[in-house]
């Protein structure tokens, strides 16, 4: 009876998060953390294969919380559409992403540097809703003890500049100063970014 | 140019006071760990409303079976033997087939496979603590394990985990993206644990609290929990006309 003031209008809300732990890498990449034998290899282990269209990139990541040390415990996952900028998603309808490309990678941080290393391709600009392009990117999904509810950010690519100034989401960020901390640097393919969680150098984070 | 509907979906915004927030000082972990700045609002775009599927092809015959897919041959892990099922829907309550769910825990006496704990209660030579299944047609899925114990944790002088199971669940969406944990009706651990109260509403509690389910269990062999996920709604449906429905 929906239309009774007091009911709700939709029949559930959502799970509430809770923290993924410091021992998430039990569920997630077991094998990293060696509990050998349960699943063949990790998921998201590899994002492409030798047929894979694109520019083959490796993109390094650090993690630091508010006392500016790396985190050790965290868990990135990754998400991208391909050379073309197409989603290898069923929810991809405007035409068939390459298949040899998962889109979807996922990386413990090295236990001893905190260092996440991700090898994948640029990705193709992807439209916005109203029709606008957006500058080539990665959306990145970060959890770990302490992070209550995952937090949503983006890569950019310094050396895609003028595609970046065109970009509707960085238009979002007021204080364009902060654009900066979603900017990841580098050459010839290789490209690294570190994300603050807090303090002078805090990385953009999203609501999605 | 010719006018066209816009075709991006996208999903009920995130109720950021039901979910706990980012800091929780009782939760010590995430004081340094909690952004200051607020967070910009984007909605969604393709980059939010597309999301990674996974194939029956990289479920193995034991992954839903935490009793045994670490085991030696003929044995099985120690403890109480469980249970878990329930469905995954989204906030319209329609079910949200083939998605995976990963599941992970510590043994019954608490300790987890993973060389940070140095709890003293051992390891189970029989136990490894993960598991994984996609959902059916209708968004149910089940696992059996064992259930877990609590544990001692490093937060204030004497904080224990109430027995919890995490659970990583992918919707059909990278927006729907979700970690949650698990608990058990009845333990009284639960509402006195700085983790859980990172969480405001009690209610909200309670969606995290499974109920046992003496009518799905196994006689003489296996007690069974009830534990529904639900992820974030899809507004599609009102002026789209999209081949799977909602």
């Amino acid at each position: 009876m929906t239309n009774t003031p007091n009911a709700p209008l939709y029949p559930f809300r959502e799970s509430p998060s809770q923290t993924a732990g410091p021992y998430v890498h039990i569920g997630l990449t077991p094998n990293a953390c060696g509990i050998i034998g349960v699943y063949g290899e990790d998921l998201g282990t590899a994002m492409v294969t030798d047929a894979t269209k694109g520019e083959r990139i490796t993109l390094e990541l650090r993690v630091f919380d508010g006392g500016g040390a790396a985190l050790k415990d965290v868990l990135v996952e990754i998400w991208q559409a391909d050379a073309q900028g197409l989603y290898n998603s069923p929810a991809e309808r405007r035409g068939n992403a390459d298949l040899t490309f998962t889109g979807w990678g996922r990386r413990a941080a090295d236990l001893e540097t905190g260092v996440l290393r991700f090898e994948t391709i640029k990705p193709g600009p992807i439209p916005f809703p109203d029709g606008r392009m957006q500058a080539p990117h990665i959306n990145v999904w970060i959890v770990a003890r302490g992070i209550n509810l995952g937090l949503n950010t983006r890569i950019y690519f310094r050396d895609e500049a003028e595609a970046n100034a065109d970009d509707p989401v960085l238009a979002r960020i007021e204080h364009s100063d902060r654009i900066e901390t979603l900017l990841a640097k580098g050459a010839g393919g290789n490209y690294s970014l570190d994300i603050h969680l807090q303090g002078p150098r805090e990385t953009v984070f999203f609501d999605i | 140019m010719k006018n066209s509907k816009p075709t991006a979906t996208s999903y009920f915004t995130r109720d950021r006071a039901w979910h706990p927030k980012a800091y929780a000082p009782g939760y010590k972990s995430s004081v340094l760990r909690a952004p200051t700045r607020p967070l910009i609002a984007i909605g969604n775009s393709l980059s939010e409303t597309t999301g990674p599927a996974f194939g029956d092809d990289i479920i193995g015959p034991l992954d839903n079976d935490l009793t045994l897919n670490f085991a030696r041959p003929g044995e099985s892990a120690i403890g109480e033997r469980i249970l878990v099922h329930g469905r995954v829907l989204d906030e319209r309550g329609q079910p949200v087939p083939k998605v995976l769910l990963e599941f992970w825990q510590a043994n019954a006496g608490g300790r987890y496979r993973h060389k940070k704990d140095g709890y003293l209660a051992p390891l189970d030579p029989n136990f490894g603590g993960c598991g994984r299944t996609l959902t059916g047609d209708d968004g149910s899925y089940a696992f059996r394990t064992i259930r877990p114990g609590p544990y001692p944790w490093p937060n204030g002088p004497n904080d224990w985990r109430p027995a919890h199971i995490h659970i990583s669940v992918f919707g059909q969406a990278f927006a729907q993206r979700l970690i949650t944990q698990m608990y058990f009706e009845g333990d009284p651990l639960i509402p006195i644990c700085p983790i859980v109260r990172t969480i405001a509403d009690p209610a909200a509690i309670e969606q995290l609290t499974a109920r046992l389910d003496m009518n799905s269990s196994a006689p003489m062999d296996a007690l069974a929990y009830r534990f529904d996920i639900i992820l974030r709604g899809s507004r599609s449906t009102l002026f789209e006309n999209r081949p799977e429905g909602n």
